[in-house]
């Protein structure tokens, strides 16, 4: 609307500082001086008041021994490393919680969620109360209820409560058999592998050929039966090469075996039942959001329910859901953060807590643990972007 | 001839009508169906008769101590006795009519915005976003007009809860406004700004933004300056939750169609005016849900300021839960502050749904 055919002369007319185009210069140039202002003032303040204090600058730090055991890590880790480990073993903690919290949170979301709709009154309504119950109540407080209500008040390991002897449950955590794998175990996982790859060159060529001739293919059928035959075979034909490892009571506490710590359980617990609320609610809007035409319609065509679901309505309502639940896992990797409050020894609270604590190097320390979450928040907000461009060109 | 005369209607079979039929069409249409009910029937009455059981037929309400907690229910005594604590922190108990008054006074001044007719709610409602908080400020904090002076480390429990959440929702409010309106600026530089603030606020969880708050904003300031924890708190709260409320005002703002903003420019309105006449009224409405859901995020985040050792309703009954003479009670206390976090969340969900109701008039699909 630019007004390119205005007489030239009233340009002049208008004063100078009522121009638009000056006026948005002059705002900008302003607001530029203004942050350089208050970033130079705190720069400053920052540099006096840690020389004062005597900090000094620098990630050096990260080279010298830390000197502070951690509750549980998943790469070998003890005192005498240094602090960069502890960011490593703090990461790779919040990544599990993560992992973890998002395929519970995607399960029972997609089941809370398509109950909600069901026609079945009963379970629609269980659906809404579960939705409605846990969404609001605060996630802080829905862990630190697992915790301390829960898992802490549970039996000592000489009461445990077992599963058959080989799952017990007590103060101290969940304790399960491990299965430990021999010497030609890769051969499992190399079918494994196999039966992967097959499935997708059959499903390629099933839809080539559905495409020429109007033949179908059982692809799912036959690339299950791939994917689960193939290894149980190779496990069959290389002779067993696996056992399982149970936990024993020995002392004080189960050794041997899978533990999962009671603050790792809670945090779990919390994070997939709060997350999975919200996800439900995302995966009922996007169900929704496919008009009751497009089934109609599909009806019409002949197809059946089950061929409606799988063809008309999941691939259009994915299209809302995947965006909500993108950001619902960044939500979940976020909450996470959480962890501190129980002490499960995640970025925050290894990283941010203990080793700032110890190091003083505050605004290093924060800065790597921001950098950490902005970079995977960053990452997801990219994959939702390109999944939003494909998925975008489909429509009309 | 006679004249035709037809039978009466029969009466629809006694199997689709009623209660039978109604529980044929929705509990029983199918096995599948029958079979789900009959899990969620189990699933109910697995539950529900003891937890009712729990916390009322079996639960102990009256007393003082534990030895008062005999009947293996509820013990709803730990509650009763921390009560006040769970209410007002640590406020000094001859002063806690300060706090009630501020509580009525928000009541009846609120009171007036809900009656349709009342002629002054725009002035009311200004009054009760800028001068209840400094009353509250100067009644709370006292040490003017011979009030006893109480620290901000003494204000405590759902008191705190309240402050925090209110002083966030009111000042990330325009300031998510204002983020919005930069983020869909022309300006190149105003829009960079915005895009690199909200984006970095949103991006980090909130946890590190206290912890930032707490050991990063003595460091920014000069050496001397006293900075209040409370506030420090506040400001992080608030500058997180302004970033999630621009993302939905600016929803909201790209809802509208050009021909909005064109038609405004073209009555000659300036930005703001037809900004705050034609855009917003519209968008706003069009996002209530939305800026509901940030409320409520952010009354649910207040939670997390106990990490940094402020003493809101959850850490006053966390701190309670280690009380030796209270050992064992971590259900109960944290039973009621789930339901009081809860009603505050949920009531503010239906209002919401109510508000936008009211405000429907056919714009919205």
């Amino acid at each position: 609307m630019a007004p390119q055919n205005m007489p030239q002369t009233s340009a002049s007319k208008v004063p100078l500082w009522r121009q638009p185009a000056v006026r948005a210069l002059l705002f900008q140039i302003l607001l530029v001086l203004g942050i350089l202002a208050v970033g130079y003032y705190l720069l400053s303040n920052t540099l006096t008041n840690m020389e004062r204090r005597g900090i000094t600058t620098g990630f050096g730090f990260l080279s010298n021994e830390a000197g502070f055991g951690i509750l549980k890590s998943l790469i070998e880790y003890d005192e005498t490393d240094t602090y960069g480990r502890t960011f490593l073993v703090g990461l790779l903690n919040t990544l599990l919680v993560a992992g973890l919290g998002v395929f519970f949170a995607t399960f029972i979301g997609f089941f809370v969620g398509i109950s909600r709709l069901s026609k079945n009154w009963l379970v629609a309504r269980l659906a809404t109360v579960y939705i409605e119950t846990f969404r609001n109540i605060p996630l802080l407080l829905q862990i630190m209820f697992w915790y301390f209500a829960v898992l802490r008040p549970l039996p000592r390991p000489r009461e445990s409560i077992s599963v058959g002897d080989t799952v017990f449950l007590n103060n101290r955590g969940l304790f399960l058999p491990q299965p430990v794998p021999e010497d030609g175990f890769w051969l499992v996982g190399a079918a494994f592998a196999v039966a992967v790859i097959a499935t997708i060159v059959i499903a390629r060529w099933a839809h080539r050929r559905q495409d020429a001739t109007g033949q179908q293919f059982p692809t799912g059928s036959v690339g299950l039966a791939m994917i689960v035959g193939l290894p149980l075979l190779a496990y069959w034909i290389s002779g067993s090469p696996m056992h399982w490892e149970y936990p024993v009571l020995g002392g004080f506490n189960f050794r041997g075996g899978m533990e999962v710590i009671p603050e790792l359980a809670a945090l779990v617990l919390a994070l997939s039942i709060y997350t999975g609320a919200f996800i439900a609610e995302a995966v009922r809007s996007g169900i929704l959001s496919v008009t009751h035409g497009q089934t109609e319609a599909a009806y019409a065509l002949g197809l059946r329910p089950r061929t409606t679901l799988k063809l008309v309505i999941i691939p259009q309502a994915m299209r809302v859901i995947i965006p909500q639940l993108t950001s619902q896992y960044l939500n979940l990797t976020k909450n996470s953060s959480l962890a501190t409050a129980i002490g499960y020894p995640d970025l925050v609270n290894v990283f941010a807590g203990t080793t700032l604590n110890q190091t003083g190097q505050a605004v290093e320390v924060i800065a790597m643990t921001m950098g950490v979450y902005l970079s995977i928040s960053l990452l997801i907000s990219m994959f939702m972007n390109w999944y939003n461009k494909r998925k975008m060109l489909v429509e009309r | 001839m006679s004249k035709h005369t037809p039978h009466p209607d029969l009466l629809p079979p006694s199997t689709s009508v009623g209660v039978i039929g109604w529980m044929r069409s929705n509990l029983f249409s199918s096995w599948l169906n029958a079979i789900l009910t009959v899990f969620a029937a189990l699933v109910i009455f697995a539950t529900i008769p003891p937890l009712i059981e729990w916390a009322f037929i079996k639960a102990d309400w009256v007393g003082d101590s534990r030895d008062a907690c005999t009947s293996g229910g509820a013990c709803w005594v730990f509650v009763g006795v921390r009560f006040n604590q769970f209410m007002y922190g640590l406020y000094p108990e001859a002063e806690y009519w300060r706090i009630n008054l501020a509580a009525v006074l928000i009541i009846v001044l609120m009171i007036p915005l809900f009656i349709g007719r009342f002629r002054w709610k725009l002035q009311l409602g200004l009054f009760n976003l800028v001068g209840y908080p400094i009353i509250v400020f100067f009644l709370f904090s006292g040490g003017v007009f011979g009030l006893e002076y109480v620290e901000t480390s003494r204000w405590g429990g759902l008191t705190l809860t309240l402050v925090l959440a209110s002083v966030g929702m009111a000042a990330s409010f325009p300031l998510g406004v204002l983020l919005a309106l930069g983020r869909r600026s022309t300006m190149p530089i105003v829009k960079s700004v915005s895009v690199v603030f909200i984006e970095f606020w949103r991006g980090v969880p909130l946890i590190t933004v206290l912890f930032m708050s707490s050991v990063m904003l003595p460091l920014f300031l000069p050496e001397g300056t006293h900075f209040d924890k409370l506030l420090r708190a506040m400001i992080g709260i608030s500058l997180f939750q302004s970033a999630y409320m621009a993302e939905v005002v600016r929803g909201g703002l790209q809802a509208i169609p050009k021909g909005q903003y064109e038609a405004a420019q073209a009555l000659g309105l300036s930005f703001w005016k037809s900004m705050g006449l034609i855009i917003m009224p519209q968008a706003l409405k069009l996002v209530i849900p939305g800026i509901v859901n940030t409320f409520i995020a952010l009354f649910k985040d207040t939670t997390l300021v106990l990490i940094i050792g402020l003493f809101d309703m959850l850490a006053m009954i966390e701190a309670a839960l280690a009380d030796p003479n209270w050992l064992g009670y971590a259900i109960e206390g944290l039973t009621f502050a789930a339901f009081v976090y809860w009603v505050f969340c949920f009531s503010m969900s239906r209002y919401s749904m109510a508000l936008e109701r009211k405000l429907h008039t056919g714009h919205s699909r």
